[in-house]
């Protein structure tokens, strides 16, 4: 640290209780930025200078990663706690559907065939009398699944793909990338009728496996060119001057530094995807019955939608809001992670 | 220039060949072909037998492949089970589908830029935000809901617009597909040029020209937009190519006769043929669009030379 008077964007007096000070005071970007009208405030108040020591010490300790400040950030969006909220109960939905719902999803009555809303069945009846309710409540579980896991794998795909083609480069990237070419070549509606046509068990475990294989090129295209820029920087040079073997310079050097842009791109995925499946299901091709869904649920009740528009709106709605509640969370953790955007 | 679009077109032949090889295969394991012909009656061993015999069908797969890939490059892309040349059906099919990504591509484009334009040289003020919960809206929305609520409203309750697309699909019908088709695409054109405008109208070059007395309105479109929509490009480009894909929705919807429509009635049905036939031609629409895009940087930004 400097030995002159602390000016005022550097080391500005301030207790380490505080979360104003920035490692990095001259370039006040991430969450330091907010706070920047702060510490002019402070520096008027506190007119005593401080000993350079103390400043040093200081601005060790408050030290913090692009995380913490990422983390920060979020918690200060508004976006961000009203899509946590939501993402919260939709995982509860998803987990314990009991928890709301005490009828079955599969337990029908056809003589309450396409009746609107009444008391104690608030979402009305389908085609086949099933309470519209508890289907919305259950279906949830075939959504979010489809999309957590989807995106789980085709981002570990897609970070180790991209991530070795731009680690290794030459022949290496040149495969791996023709191949996620081909991949991506491929318009993800139409193959999706394609592939799931010839699968015939409908399981939510294929639809995810298709997703994964045509997902991971978008995933590892990111990962690559994270990788390439992470790669050309002076510490992974340090760190390779340093002996670091090729797993040890990839896995805590680039990779740490590589991560913000995948993790942006799979939470504004996970939205996608959930969409995805619906939409498949819709064609005939996802998921099948008695597999509970969203997406079979709108398809039937397309057909009689002019009749009974309940029977469509109540599940889709509720899919709405739930690709609603991760795009939101997306473009809140991008807001945060990429310091480029503010 | 001249060696980049090569070298690019060298680089599209194993995507070409790794994708169609991709789909052959899968449709090819759809089911036997011969059995989906007779539907629920069981063909008779020996007409079976010559059946595939005359198909092609005992041949390896990659020799199946090849003779595929030898008639598309002669312009045959073989007969549907129903007899008709896959090709003839495809000119059909396709002028409809072209129309419908026309409608849908305008406006995506028109509005798309429009909105993203408005909110981003208003940044932070009221149309802005509802700019913002438009799009994000309708991103959340997936496109067969659209599709049907807006069918219903527009078409059956209110009688603005036919519900469905009347014969030779006449674009005063496709308008309000074209907008189903075009919607989430829209949503993400919008949201990215507002991006680009807004951190482009702070650049200098956009000072300079308001500052040497340009009108506002040529300093938009002549410096701020045409440095602005160079991702947006590339982003209309993919999507070109993923909207004659996403049409697949759309037109059964609104009963559009399309390339989706018969394609979807092609894997219903199993009609091999004409599965791979479409998907074909219409990755290709896809990896030509992509190319299309690359090469359409240079003309827009000039910085950008390719060796």
């Amino acid at each position: 640290m400097p030995d002159q008077q602390p000016n005022k964007h550097n080391g500005v007096p301030e207790d380490s209780s505080t979360e104003l000070s920035s490692a990095f005071p001259e370039t006040p970007t991430l969450g330091a930025m907010g706070a920047q009208p702060l510490l002019d405030k402070e520096d008027l108040s506190h007119s005593a200078p401080q000993s350079a020591e103390a400043v040093g010490v200081t601005d060790r300790e408050v030290a913090r990663s692009l995380w913490q400040d990422a983390w920060r950030e979020l918690r200060r969006n508004p976006v961000f706690l009203i899509s946590g909220v939501l993402i919260v109960l939709l995982l509860l939905v998803a987990i314990w559907p009991g928890l709301f719902d005490s009828t079955s999803p599969l337990s029908c009555d056809l003589s309450k065939s396409q009746l609107g809303p009444t008391s104690g069945h608030p979402f009305g009846f389908d085609t086949q009398g099933c309470d519209v309710y508890a289907r919305t409540i259950h279906g949830a579980r075939a959504s979010i699944t489809v999309g957590v896991f989807a995106t789980a794998g085709a981002a570990l795909l897609g970070t180790l793909m991209g991530g070795l083609a731009g680690f290794f480069g030459g022949w290496i990237d040149a495969v791996i990338s023709r191949i996620a070419d081909i991949f991506f070549g491929i318009p993800i509606l139409l193959g999706g009728l394609v592939f799931l046509s010839v699968i015939p068990s409908q399981s939510i475990w294929v639809v995810v496996g298709f997703i994964v294989v045509l997902g991971w090129p978008q995933i590892a295209r990111i990962a690559r060119g994270a990788v390439i820029t992470a790669k050309q920087q002076d510490y992974v040079t340090a760190a390779q001057a340093l002996g670091a073997g090729n797993s040890r310079m990839l896995l805590r050097h680039i990779m740490p530094n590589a991560l913000a842009p995948i993790i942006v791109v799979a939470t504004i995925a996970l939205g996608t995807y959930i969409s995805l499946e619906a939409t498949l299901s819709y064609l005939g091709v996802g998921l099948k019955p008695p597999t509970v869904s969203w997406g079979i649920d709108i398809s039937s009740a397309a057909d009689t939608f002019r009749n009974a528009p309940h029977m469509l709106l109540f599940p889709a709605g509720a899919l709405c809001i739930t690709i609603l509640a991760f795009i939101m969370l997306g473009d809140a953790v991008r807001d945060a992670l990429d310091p480029k955007l503010r | 220039m001249g060696r980049y679009v090569i070298r690019r077109l060298l680089q599209m032949i194993p995507v070409f060949i790794g994708t169609t090889f991709i789909i052959f295969a899968m449709v090819h394991a759809l089911g036997d072909p011969v059995n989906a012909l007779f539907g629920d009656k069981a063909p008779d061993p020996a007409v079976a037998a010559q059946l595939r015999q005359s198909l092609g069908l005992n041949d390896p797969l990659w020799l199946q492949y090849l003779h595929y890939m030898r008639g598309i490059f002669t312009g045959d892309l073989g007969k549907t089970f129903s007899g008709e040349q896959v090709t003839s059906l495809l000119a059909s099919a396709y002028p409809t589908t072209l129309k419908l990504t026309a409608v849908a591509f305008s406006i995506e484009v028109i509005l798309g830029i429009g909105l993203g334009l408005v909110s981003g040289l208003r940044r932070g003020k009221s149309v802005d935000t509802l700019v913002m919960v438009f799009t994000l809206v309708v991103i959340s929305i997936p496109v067969f809901v659209i599709g049907y609520v807006l069918q219903y409203l527009l078409g059956v309750k209110w009688g603005i617009v036919n519900a469905t697309a009347g014969y030779g699909a006449p674009i005063s019908d496709l308008i309000l597909p074209g907008f189903v088709l075009a919607s989430v695409s829209l949503a993400y054109v919008a949201r990215l040029t507002r991006t680009t405008v807004a951190e482009n109208s702070k650049a200098d070059y956009v000072r300079t020209a308001t500052a040497k007395g340009l009108p506002r309105r040529r300093v938009i479109t002549h410096h701020l937009l045409r440095n602005s929509l160079i991702p947006v490009i590339t982003f209309l480009g993919t999507d070109l190519g993923a909207l004659m894909g996403g049409a697949l929705v759309t037109e059964r919807i609104f009963n559009i006769q399309g390339v989706g429509y018969w394609l979807y009635q092609g894997i219903v049905r199993q009609n091999t043929p004409t599965v791979v036939g479409f998907v074909t031609i219409l990755v290709v629409v896809y990896l030509l669009a992509n190319l299309l895009v690359d090469l359409l940087y240079a003309v827009l930004d000039p910085r950008i030379r390719y060796a």
